[in-house]
């Protein structure tokens, strides 16, 4: 049975004309001209600029009418990549603002135009098509193996190799400089340029192209347009805007929308003296972060469940509703998976607490040398912080889906996870008995709740993980999950039909 | 005591695992079509790629062992209710305590020229998925014949991969057999958005074949003929009661239950789309080849044969469904196309702007609620059922709509549309009240 279902050739042969045929041979030309610049010391620019000549050029004859704009995006999107291939391998070989603008503008057109037309074309509705067949998409398929290990690479060189990205580094600059005003090179620490407004910005990139993907593909779904209308604004303001212009008024970087547990080191006694001894409006943040670590998750997650942060306002969730959608059903819904995850969720919970708290007495009581306490942030901060959160988080997309972080992970998940099954009234309503255990809901969840299994004994589902994205209920043929907020009275009942005739489920069994 | 179950699916799984929960007696599940339970109604997905087949199995494959539920793959030949033996494929005899007959539906095929060439199959089972698999391979267009819930259901399947699709429906709208002519009508525009060949009232005639006996395309029967590498035959289902042949189990078209879902041979029962019930509650059909039924029927089986004789009571009618983009519900009862019954009168309200309505139908003089339908909108089932239930006046529905509608936070609710169509139709002045008033009906329930 599998067998088969695993060697479907999604598209129907067809054979290939001369016009095609031509196309493609132009194209590996470009290739060519592109490997050719990638090993020549001299002069790169003329067999980079030939490559995007015989590149356009192969693509605009192999393309046939009605699919000549998505060749044309495609083509794009691949000059964009090799352009950043090479700001990688040649970072000095052409003028940085020539190559920002092949790289980015070729990447960002490319992107924007197949989306447009692969999502607006047709009927608005759930097109799920092929995604269990594309080698991009399908579980363990080739290239999703290849988009993880670029990722991962990545993130590896932004955190430990920041030297082998300076290309890349250099090609953003000219786009800080014409946001804010000046260049962000001159910040540059240990001789090297600093990584990281690059990193935020393809972050945001992403999140605003994908997210526009995400709203075509939803556009059926108010709740769906309104969440991602959020995540793109909280990300554009809260994580990119904001601490952009503080730093570029010399400011501490501050992100008004992450907070203790996730904002880990907000409350190690380092983070509190520099806040302290800044001006008011660090002075402000820090008791922001409080009041929405100690009153607000507690207040809104009651009203509205954990949702109103990890898929409304969270910059992980936001990445992980945006970018990380086509990746949503590789998650595991195995009940192992579950109880992994349940241990290692509080587990991270327990060390953040742990942490914060010994190194917040140490403060008072001076319990460990420098050396230890270092030691515990650094330690922290490497594992959970950086390798964890980042590293796996994000790079394993395409293999483990898109909430690795979230599900496994993450202390402030685990917090509102908690209060979210006990102390709120958000729920996901299973509507009587129209369920036919389809398997959508589950298959598409991308926290690995097995919502079927709730839904198909006409039981509500309240779990502790749910995010609320709201996906289940958009994927479900039979309009049978509906995410709402009610009394916790009997919020988690198996449904009482009052219907005397209907014979009410028992406990579960296996 | 051993427990038989034939077939695995969603009824003799049920049955299965409400056994277990109550007992401790020894209980097979006997099917040739696959070693797990999965879900028929998904197999659709499948096929469009929304999903693995191992995600369509809505228990992990752990669970039947350790819930002590043995699964035998094959094929049962013959059942011996003398000896309480059934003979399997293997040439081994099962013997059972109680007999479970779970063998669900078997694709309709009418006597049509042609009908058993390659690429022209229903689509119910696993295999038939497989075959249609095998035959989509450099498929350019395909014809279905029939205007059900499953030819719909393949042409979706053939438009997720490129494939032309052309659609014989012998109704004059689609499936103007159940749904009233309004909806019917919407559903076909639907079809029609999507580029779907649709002919309405023609028939097929026959289907030509090639000399490798493959289809090569069909006759209808206004005399034309359309060229096709695939013909999908999906004019309904009837009981597949093969099973039961040579045995002493009175058969109609489905095996005949009484109201403990029993045959007339004690200690063999029939359960789902394979039964006929003798004596069918109100509002309900004989044979209903439903999810729901089925599982139901497993319950409450598996009740009576846990020493708690339980009869077999539906309640009140409904079902669902999704024509390409459109949700469908359906509670208590909708008549068809032209087929109202004298005293029925309905309220129909469609909206300008997108696919979707809703119709309240209502007895003309008392006013009482008889049942509703709705395209293109959720309906929350407790509060339908209550309503029909406890007959409420229409008015008195439209003024509590807001605990009746199920659609996702933040959809543009239509009840004020609604209420200006109904108030300026019946001279009411009907005013809906808002959720705060009516939670109670919605969360105390």
């Amino acid at each position: 049975m599998s067998s088969l279902y695993e060697n479907i050739s999604l598209t129907p042969h067809n054979s290939m004309g001369k016009k095609e045929r031509a196309g493609l041979t132009l194209m590996a030309l470009g290739l060519l001209a592109f490997l050719l610049s990638f090993i020549t010391f001299a002069g790169p620019a003329m067999p980079f600029l030939s490559g995007i000549f015989f590149t356009v050029a192969g693509g605009v004859v192999y393309s046939r009418k009605e699919s000549r704009w998505s060749t044309g995006s495609m083509l794009l999107i691949f000059l964009g990549l090799i352009s950043f291939l090479f700001l990688i391998f040649r970072p000095s070989a052409l003028s940085p603002l020539l190559i920002s603008l092949f790289s980015f503008a070729f990447f960002v057109l490319g992107a924007a135009i197949y989306i447009f037309f692969r999502f607006r074309k047709g009927e608005a509705g759930i097109r799920n098509n092929g995604i269990t067949f594309s080698p991009l998409t399908r579980k363990n398929g080739a290239l999703a193996w290849v988009l993880a290990v670029v990722i991962t690479g990545f993130y590896i060189m932004l955190y430990w190799f920041p030297e082998q990205i300076h290309g890349l580094i250099l090609a953003v600059d000219p786009i800080y400089g014409a946001l804010f005003g000046k260049s962000g090179l001159p910040e540059s620490n240990g001789g090297h340029y600093n990584p990281w407004f690059l990193y935020g910005f393809l972050y945001t990139v992403a999140v605003l192209l994908m997210g526009s993907r995400f709203m075509l593909k939803y556009r059926h779904n108010r709740y769906q347009l309104l969440r991602t209308a959020s995540v793109m604004f909280f990300q554009v303001v809260f994580a990119f805007f904001i601490p952009n212009v503080l730093a570029a008024l010399n400011h501490q970087e501050l992100y008004f929308h992450y907070f203790w547990p996730l904002d880990y080191d907000v409350l190690f006694p380092s983070s509190i003296d520099t806040l302290m001894s800044g001006d008011s409006l660090s002075h402000f943040f820090f008791w922001w972060t409080l009041a929405i670590s100690f009153l607000a998750v507690p207040v809104l997650t009651y009203y509205f469940g954990k949702r109103w942060y990890c898929s409304w306002v969270c910059g992980c969730g936001g990445l992980a509703e945006t970018a990380g959608d086509p990746f949503r059903h590789l998650s595991d819904k195995s009940l192992n998976a579950w109880q992994i995850e349940r241990k290692l969720i509080y587990l991270v919970l327990v060390l953040i607490t742990a942490i914060t708290a010994l190194l917040l007495l140490d403060r008072s009581f001076d319990l460990f040398n420098e050396s230890t306490s270092l030691a515990f942030r650094k330690g922290y901060g490497f594992v959970i912080g950086t390798v964890f959160s980042g590293v796996i988080g994000v790079g394993f997309y395409p293999i483990m889906g898109s909430r690795v972080w979230c599900r496994f992970g993450c202390p402030q998940a685990a917090i509102l996870g908690i209060l979210q099954k006990y102390f709120s009234r958000f729920r996901i309503s299973t509507n009587g008995g129209q369920c036919i255990s389809c398997g959508n809901c589950s298959t598409y969840c991308e926290m690995g709740i097995d919502v079927k299994w709730y839904a198909q004994r006409e039981q509500n589902i309240v779990r502790a993980s749910c995010v609320g994205c709201g996906i289940c209920s958009a994927v479900c043929p039979r309009g049978v999950l509906k995410l709402e907020n009610g009394p916790l009275k009997g919020k988690t009942a198996i449904q009482i039909n009052r219907n005397e005739v209907k014979i009410l489920d028992e406990e579960p069994i296996g | 005591m051993h427990i038989l179950i034939i077939g695995n699916g969603v009824a003799g799984i049920t049955a299965a695992r409400y056994i277990r929960k109550r007992s401790s007696h020894a209980i097979t599940v006997v099917s040739a079509e696959s070693k797990h339970f999965f879900s028929r109604t998904a197999l659709m997905y499948v096929y469009m790629g929304h999903m693995r087949f191992e995600d369509i199995k809505p228990y992990e494959d752990w669970f039947w062992e350790k819930n002590r539920i043995d699964l035998l793959q094959a094929y049962v030949e013959k059942i011996n209710t003398d000896k309480k033996t059934v003979s399997l494929s293997t040439g081994n005899d099962l013997p059972y305590d109680r007999l479970i007959i779970a063998t669900g539906s078997a694709s309709n095929k009418f006597g049509w020229p042609g009908q058993d060439l390659r690429g022209v199959q229903g689509l119910y089972s696993l295999q038939d998925l497989e075959n249609m698999e095998t035959y989509s391979r450099d498929l350019k267009k395909a014809v279905i014949v029939g205007g059900g819930l499953i030819g719909i259901e393949m042409a979706e399947m053939f438009l997720s991969r490129g494939i032309e699709v052309c659609m014989l429906v012998r109704e004059k709208y689609y499936w103007d057999n159940v749904l009233p002519e309004e909806e019917a009508r919407m559903i076909t525009n639907h079809i029609r958005d999507h580029h779907i060949d649709l002919r309405l009232e023609t028939e097929l005639k026959q289907i030509l074949g090639n000399e490798e006996e493959r289809v090569v395309a069909v006759e209808t029967s206004k005399g034309e003929t359309i060229e096709c590498g695939f013909t999908g035959l999906t004019p309904g289902v009837h009981p597949n009661i093969k099973v039961v042949e040579g045995s002493p189990i009175e058969c109609r078209r489905g095996i005949l239950v009484n109201e403990y879902l029993e045959s007339n041979i004690p200690g063999v029962y029939a359960i789902g789309d394979c039964a006929e019930l003798r004596n069918p509650p109100p509002g309900r059909k004989a044979i209903e080849a439903v999810w729901y039924t089925g599982k139901l029927m497993g319950k409450t089986v598996a009740r009576s044969i846990c020493k708690e004789a339980t009869p077999y009571r539906p309640g009140i009618w409904y079902n669902s469904a999704k024509f390409l983009d459109i949700e469908y519900q359906v509670y208590g009862s909708v008549a068809a196309s032209g087929q109202s019954a004298e005293n029925e009168e309905s309220f129909y309200w469609e909206d300008a702007k997108k696919q979707r309505s809703m119709r309240l139908v209502f007895d003309r003089e008392s006013r009482k609620l008889l049942g509703i339908n709705v395209l293109g909108m959720r309906l929350r089932h407790n509060v339908a059922d209550q309503f029909l239930r406890e007959q409420w006046p229409v008015s008195k529905v439209l003024q509590h709509f807001n605990a009746l509608y199920f659609d996702p936070e933040f959809y543009r609710n239509p009840i004020r549309e609604m209420l200006k169509k109904f108030n300026a139709e019946c001279n009411e002045t009907v005013k809906a009240l808002d959720f705060k008033a009516v939670k109670h009906l919605v969360f105390e329930n």
